[in-house]
């Protein structure tokens, strides 16, 4: 994991200092409520329906144990006891005392932790893969990029006042499990044909309220002319950006208006001036930061346990587990484990105090003291040995973190929703639970099989619901809330935004609408097909005509 | 009246701000010496401007394009940058172009409302003097100048970003 040096520390320090300032001067009457609304936001802190809320950065969702621990203690002491993981690899507290807020992130930045550009008008925590590193068939470790761009977005001082939030992802694995496509800027990670490293560009993606997919500007950006490239974009989107209204405001607007074409050029025009200019990355600083995501120390290891398969055999439910919730590891011997944080009854993605405890525990006995944070709202030990896999099951499911259903149904992303966000248009978590009840079954979810199930309480679309393959919108009708569902949706390399599927229906219903777009998919699936397989062959009619057969 | 920060110092304001429904014939018989006008003035009235035996700068809006100064930067004594409200951040480009691209050397004034809490970024994108709103004490925002001791970019202040430092 990367780890802060003098220089990193004393920026640190001085935005703790700074914001403690910023919070006595707004409580002093010497800021407004307006000028002090930026400041709050560009570290995290939002006012919500309840209480405030502040959103703490998992820089592209690496998390030593020490700061996992930090982050429990901190639910604790500042909190009610746990905290949120959202669907940007961050963490959301959402009880703490806006007084209180300096000395938490004084306690974060122990740690190495922060709530820079957690929110705001601001480039925000650039994300990544879950798996960078450890994937099977990777191209290259987005890690060391992804920290490359983090320090060179921190404090950023040409582009702390955009006209609208920015997002950036990066992704090196062949999966792509970081949504790449749908981020103001994309970037996946490639070589040439002479082993170079280079970036594929994309810009315009996004989702709220006008879902885009984003475009290619670049198809192979030398790694060195990185950050020039991105200051180039960043800049023609700083100046051109719509300001008059923030529902038009971010770049896939700018770059829908204008044409892929006409934005490259103004980006390519801004970029050959600083092209080979200062900001031109050097192998020095690319190997400084490649040098702290080396391998850890790998035993070699058979890639077979028999141990392991006897105990998949006997207990029905750790074999389920095996299957869905543990990938296979580059390296023999070793497996990814995925902790699914959506226990029914619990709303997606929270977390307590003393499951973050026990996840660091975990994480230091099996899996070299790190953790990563996935945008679908779960944990995962990138590390774990083969031999320790029926352990570690056996310790999660003490602690309710060993559901077997990772990309079932049941495993939804879900946003706060109207339960505390003051954004929201309607609840989300208690959607995702009724949900849930109706698929508790596991067979019933094995059966239905890969599933993306997206829920967002607002167009804000936090909960990503344009790229679940079922997706589900809440909406204020007159004052009620209603849900609208889309199909078709997918976040992956083969990136697509659902469909409606027409008008929208009340809270009570969702389980059966759910249920009958479920049936439709058994009903026509053919041998080897997925949900969104079934969906992309026989198109929307048919889930319509099922859900709406008897509608008055 | 608004107060001035110039070179890192509290100064005084001899400029005057001639706003951008101003006709040209009321801003040539304002007694000011220094007369700080609107591109449109400029691009219009050049000539008449030059001649008036005053001292003339431009100030660009949030939406002007700085680059249409590229054939004055290097003869205008001061180029001023409008921040119509403080959320609006096009001025921090449109400073860094005239610096960086205009090769822009005299005074780099931000207008309107600047927070204090934005003059750090301001400086670090090439503005070097800062007409503050009475509300701000100038004494006490100069400490804004050192609110971070570092950054990792490559600024106009500091072309050298922090990885070939460090």
């Amino acid at each position: 994991m990367y780890s802060y040096d003098a220089y990193d520390k004393q920026m640190l320090e001085d935005r703790i200092i700074q914001f403690r300032d910023q919070t006595a001067r707004f409580l002093a009457g010497d800021l407004s409520e307006e000028q002090f609304l930026p400041l709050r936001l560009q570290n995290g802190l939002y006012i919500q329906r309840l209480a405030p809320m502040l959103r703490v950065a998992i820089p592209y969702g690496c998390l030593s144990s020490r700061q996992l621990r930090k982050l429990a203690s901190i639910a604790r002491d500042y909190d009610k006891g746990y905290a949120h993981f959202s669907t940007r690899q961050n963490i959301q507290y959402n009880w703490p005392v806006l007084e209180h807020v300096p000395d938490l992130l004084a306690e974060l930045a122990e740690v190495e932790m922060h709530a820079i550009q957690t929110s705001g008008n601001c480039i925000r925590n650039t994300t990544t893969d879950q798996f960078a590193g450890v994937a099977v068939g990777e191209i290259e470790d987005s890690r060391p990029w992804c920290e490359i761009i983090r320090q060179w977005s921190t404090f950023h001082p040409e582009f702390a006042y955009l006209p609208r939030k920015f997002k950036i992802a990066v992704c090196g694995t062949p999966n792509d499990q970081a949504a790449t496509q749908v981020h103001d800027i994309g970037l996946y990670i490639k070589k040439n044909a002479d082993g170079e490293v280079g970036f594929q560009v994309l810009v315009g993606g996004g989702l709220g309220r006008t879902p885009v997919i984003g475009v290619e500007i670049c198809d192979f950006l030398p790694w060195q002319h990185l950050l020039s490239y991105l200051d180039a974009i960043m800049r023609v989107y700083n100046r051109f950006g719509r300001r008059d209204n923030k529902y038009k405001a971010r770049i896939k607007i700018l770059v829908k208006a204008i044409g892929a074409d006409a934005f490259r050029e103004k980006v390519e025009a801004e970029w050959e001036h600083d092209k080979d200019g200062p900001a031109t990355l050097t192998q020095e600083e690319v190997d400084r930061c490649k040098a702290f995501f080396t391998d850890p120390a790998y035993e070699d290891l058979e890639d077979t346990d028999p141990a392991i398969e006897e105990a998949a055999k006997k207990d029905l439910l750790f074999s389920h587990w095996l299957e869905r919730n543990v990938a296979p590891h580059r390296k023999a011997g070793y497996r990814i484990v995925s902790l699914c944080l959506k226990e029914t009854g619990v709303a997606p993605g929270d977390v307590t105090d003393s499951q973050m405890e026990f996840v660091a525990d975990l994480a230091e006995k099996f899996s070299f003291a790190e953790i990563r944070v996935t945008h679908e709202q779960n944990l995962v030990l990138t590390d774990v040995q083969l031999k320790d896999l029926y352990t570690v099951y056996q310790a999660c499911k003490s602690e309710a973190l060993a559901t077997p259903y990772l990309g079932l149904i049941n495993d939804i992303v879900c946003c706060p929703g109207g339960d505390f966000c003051s954004l929201a248009n309607a609840k989300s978590i208690p959607i995702a639970e009724s949900i849930q009840r109706r698929f508790e079954n596991f067979d019933k979810q094995q059966n239905i099989g890969d599933i993306t199930l997206n829920i967002s309480g607002c167009m804000n679309a936090c909960g990503h619901h344009h790229v679940g393959n079922i997706g589900i919108l809440g909406v204020d009708k007159k004052g009620s809330e209603f849900y609208q569902v889309t199909l078709g949706g997918s976040a992956d390399r083969e990136a697509a935004i659902g469909k409606v599927l027409g008008p929208s229906f009340a809270q009570e219903d969702m389980p059966d609408v759910v249920e009958k777009i479920i049936d439709v998919f058994l009903d026509q699936r053919q041998e080897g097909e997925n949900f969104l397989a079934t969906y992309q062959r026989i198109g929307i009619e048919p889930y319509k005509e099922s859900v709406y057969a008897n509608a008055d | 009246m608004p107060t001035l920060i110039k070179d890192g110092k509290v100064a005084d304001n001899t400029w005057q701000l001639i706003a951008k429904d101003f006709e040209l014939e009321a801003t040539l018989n304002t007694n000011g010496e220094q007369l700080l006008v609107p591109l449109t003035m400029w691009q219009e009235h050049k000539i008449a401007l030059q001649e008036s035996g005053k001292q003339i700068g431009v100030w660009l809006d949030s939406d002007d394009d700085p680059y249409e100064l590229a054939n004055d930067a290097a003869d205008l004594p001061l180029v001023a940058v409008n921040f119509p409200v403080f959320r609006d951040g096009r001025s921090f480009s449109s400073a860094a172009i005239l610096r960086e691209r205009l090769s822009y050397k005299n005074e780099l004034r931000a207008i309107g409302d600047v927070l204090r809490d934005q003059l750090f970024y301001m400086k670090k994108c090439g503005i070097n003097s800062f007409e503050l709103p009475e509300s701000i004490n100038a004494e006490q925002a100069l400490h804004a100048f050192e609110d971070f001791a570092d950054n990792y970019q490559s600024t106009v202040e500091n072309p050298a970003p922090l990885f070939r430092r460090r």
